[in-house]
């Protein structure tokens, strides 16, 4: 008997039947739900035989543009998963007063907003932002890929990899209940002793390993790729944004794994870098994880501008508005925001000297960034705007996000930052920055470059209930937060008393619900564009009248994106070739070297997966097991030499000439 | 291969990458890199088990220092940095990262050091603490 539970434990370290949610109804359903969903999903991809084509064409694919595309459909699954935590927080708030407790026990509904931040940031946000660089930004400097085509792959898979073990914890054991940025002493093991907050470092530690690499890779790209004339200074200003967050990512994600290592070291092996004893310091935590955690914010909202600023040149018909202020605005912003991060612990205790001279470097910050709200304004003006739904969507950016900015030099005033701190008002500013930049930013991206992506246009009706329920929804939910911030009402409460708080919670819930409807005409939107989508079909390549690169060529574009590449004269090169008559290449093709698809990065992000959760439960054996194997999965595809081909200048003249012949039949 | 040099030719900016690499990855060069790091190793070595500086505050500074001297050593010698390569890059790289670490490093001790200044001063008295 002894033996047996032993053998148990050696197998299932502390992984119980009672760490399933048998008990929770809530979660139980959920996973019924999710379980009939998922088979219903695999029954279908089986029935229709979908495996060898998702297998050869997407999960191998080394191609940027499919690995790009791939990002943005994990984005979205998880804004799925991370809104309904969004709504079932507003639900919960909106009821619990008084004697009523609302549907979620404390413990669950702190596992709901930890989730909700963590996914929200993390595998929503990051994935949709690299996403969109790794389709974008080599199509924009004119290069066949990105730098490293397998290193591609195997980040986006580590990443599949974190979102899959945040996904588990859903039903296997549960998550953090700490808050998105897992504060000790709150996540040491003496208060936080069950797997939440090892599913949080795991999650994190996978997933930033793809984060980092993509930077890198990225990166090298952009310095290394860039066609022939294409200086810096000529560089679309998406790219510039690009190259600026994949900087940020290289310099700031070590941080992240860093502190997390530590806290896993506090956790794992009884170290004290974070305790009160033998001169541990929670503090220290808290400052290193803002040191990577306020870049983060750069890394998410730059590449929205960059976005931005593109489609403000493309839909106002004029060059963008003060090029170089916008690079020198990007950059100084690169590097202004490694100088603020006390920011967000203002009250954590340092005199007045530290606090004021963080809140002037946050004051600073804002300067160029009004300074690019001011350049897309003058782009706009006189020009010739096309409210197109990607204009839309910037110009309900450039409101909305001038708000959450203002709000955010209040909060940069320390006095103001002490009664304000952890309030609603704080939820109510990041949400602001975050729908208001971000989203708004991936959503106008989305809508912008999705003909380049899949040769058809989004339906712009559906599109457009989706953009006004959104912002609409926005500004109901998250105004009253505002109000109820400045009366003193702190964050991640699941209960009040009060009840004449209780009006502004229901409004807040409401304009969630808005937002619910919101995503569903996006989905609708998705769906509707498929079933239409000879109608929006765009046989030109360039839909919107685009003014770089990607546009001049095809929808979507062939596996090697340029059978020459461009030659580049001036910023805006392919509004320049347009305007100077530019003549397509018809014949002189040659052969194009093209990376070959590798399973190697799906497989070693498998076998990251399993050594995360086995580490989260205990499992040493499987642990040790899963990591040699990875490391011999790892040495084994450097020994893989057959990793490239040449593509005939016979196919590249017949994709050629079927371009041809596409552009002649739509003039 | 003919067919791969013509693509090398199309495929941007390569034709300077051949320049920069191979220049300085010459024997001598690794020898007084090799010899340079052995002698800002053995020295602190020396120092700390023969305790040649009384001062321990001292020692530490000076090995802090040949540490830093190492690693430019490391840079130069086997990294092959130096102010041109890559086209001027790897010079950016460096004193970017130069700059994030002094911030890094200097912006963390100023903040732990500073905790204190809101303590009471009964607080801050040793004596008093439980």
């Amino acid at each position: 008997m002894l033996a047996q539970t032993d053998l148990a434990k050696l197998i299932f370290g502390r992984l119980t039947l009672d760490s399933l949610p048998l008990h929770v109804p809530i979660v139980l359903g959920t996973f019924v739900v999710v379980a009939i969903g998922a088979i219903a999903l695999l029954g279908a991809i089986t029935y229709y035989k979908l495996w060898g084509y998702l297998w050869h064409e997407w999960f191998t694919s080394i191609d940027h543009k499919k690995i790009g595309i791939m990002y943005m459909i994990l984005g979205f699954v998880m804004l799925l998963r991370g809104f309904s935590d969004a709504i079932m927080m507003r639900a919960q708030q909106a009821i619990s007063f008084g004697d009523s407790h609302g549907y979620l026990p404390p413990e669950h509904y702190d596992q709901i907003f930890t989730a909700h931040g963590v996914i929200m940031i993390f595998f929503v946000a990051m994935p949709m932002v690299t996403g969109l660089m790794n389709f974008v930004m080599p199509l924009q400097i004119g290069a066949r890929d990105v730098a490293f085509p397998f290193l591609n792959n195997f980040s986006f898979w580590m990443t599949v990899a974190g979102a899959m073990l945040v996904m588990c914890s859903l039903f296997i054991g549960e998550f953090a209940r700490t808050g998105w940025l897992a504060y000790p002493p709150l996540s040491d093991i003496a208060s936080s002793p069950d797997a939440g907050v090892d599913y949080y470092i795991w999650a994190l530690q996978i997933a930033g390993v793809g984060t980092l690499l993509s930077g890198i890779n990225l990166l090298v790209t952009i310095v290394k790729m860039r066609a022939p004339g294409m200086t810096m200074m000529k560089m679309p200003v998406f790219t510039w944004t690009a190259l600026c967050t994949n900087v940020l990512i290289v310099a700031a994600f070590p941080v992240l794994t860093a502190v997390l290592a530590l806290l896993a070291l506090d956790r794992y092996a009884g170290t004290n870098f974070f305790t009160t004893e033998l001169g541990g310091n929670a503090m220290m935590y808290v400052n290193l994880i803002w040191i990577w955690g306020h870049p983060e914010v750069y890394i998410l909202i730059l590449p929205a501008f960059g976005i931005f600023s593109e489609v403000t040149a493309t839909f106002s018909r004029k060059p963008l508005f003060g090029y170089a202020s916008m690079v020198y605005a990007t950059v100084v912003i690169t590097v202004l925001s490694y100088l603020v991060w006390l920011h967000h612990f203002f009250t954590m205790g340092s005199g007045a000297s530290v606090n004021s001279f963080f809140g002037i470097t946050t004051m600073i910050i804002s300067i160029p960034t009004g300074a690019k709200i001011f350049n897309w304004l003058f782009t706009m003006y006189r020009g010739r705007v096309e409210f197109e739904l990607p204009m839309m969507w910037t110009v309900a950016f450039m409101v909305t996000f001038v708000i959450g900015g203002m709000t955010g030099v209040l909060l940069a005033v320390p006095p103001a930052d002490f009664s304000l701190h952890n309030s609603l008002f704080l939820i109510a500013h990041f949400h602001n920055v975050i729908i208001g930049g971000v989203l708004f930013g991936l959503f106008a991206g989305i809508t912008y470059w999705f003909p380049k992506a899949f040769g058809f246009r989004l339906d712009p009706f559906w599109g457009k209930c989706s953009f006004w329920l959104w912002v609409v929804g926005f500004y109901f939910a998250f105004m009253p937060l505002y109000v109820l911030g400045l009366m003193g009402i702190t964050r991640r409460l699941s209960h009040f008393d009060d009840p004449s708080l209780q009006i502004w919670f229901e409004i807040a819930a409401f304009g969630a619900f808005l937002i619910a409807l919101g995503i569903g005409c996006n989905i609708i939107q998705f769906i509707v564009s498929f079933k239409n989508r000879e109608r929006l079909r765009d046989t030109t390549g360039d839909p919107w009248g685009g003014r770089t690169l990607e546009w001049s060529t095809s929808s979507p574009p062939p596996k090697y994106n340029f059978a020459f590449t461009p030659l580049v004269h001036d910023h805006d090169a392919w509004w320049m070739m347009k305007k100077h008559h530019y003549q397509r290449p018809l014949s002189g093709f040659v052969p194009i070297h093209m990376p070959l698809n590798t399973g190697a990065g799906m497989i070693m992000a498998g076998l990251s997966f399993v050594f995360g959760f086995a580490m989260i439960w205990y499992m040493w054996l499987l642990a040790a097991v899963s990591f040699i194997a990875l490391l011999a999965v790892a040495i084994g595809h450097t020994f893989n030499y057959h990793r490239d081909y040449y593509l005939s200048s016979d196919e590249v003249t017949r994709t050629e000439a079927s371009r041809t012949e596409l552009l002649a039949s739509h003039v | 291969m003919s067919a791969h040099d013509e693509l090398h030719a199309h495929g941007g900016d390569h034709g300077h990458d051949e320049e920069d690499f191979g220049i300085h990855a010459t024997f001598g060069g690794y020898m007084t890199g090799f010899v340079l790091a052995v002698v800002l190793t053995v020295i602190p070595f020396w120092l700390v088990m023969d305790h040649v500086i009384a001062k321990s505050s001292t020692a530490a500074v000076i090995i802090l220092t040949l540490a830093a001297v190492q690693i430019v050593v490391h840079m130069i010698y086997f990294l092959h940095m130096n102010a041109k390569s890559e086209g001027g890059w790897n010079m950016l790289a460096l004193v970017f990262t130069i700059v994030l670490v002094v911030i890094t490093l200097s912006g963390s001790i100023w903040i732990m050091y500073h905790l204190n200044s809101n303590m009471m001063p009964s607080m801050m008295d040793p004596s008093n603490l439980p």
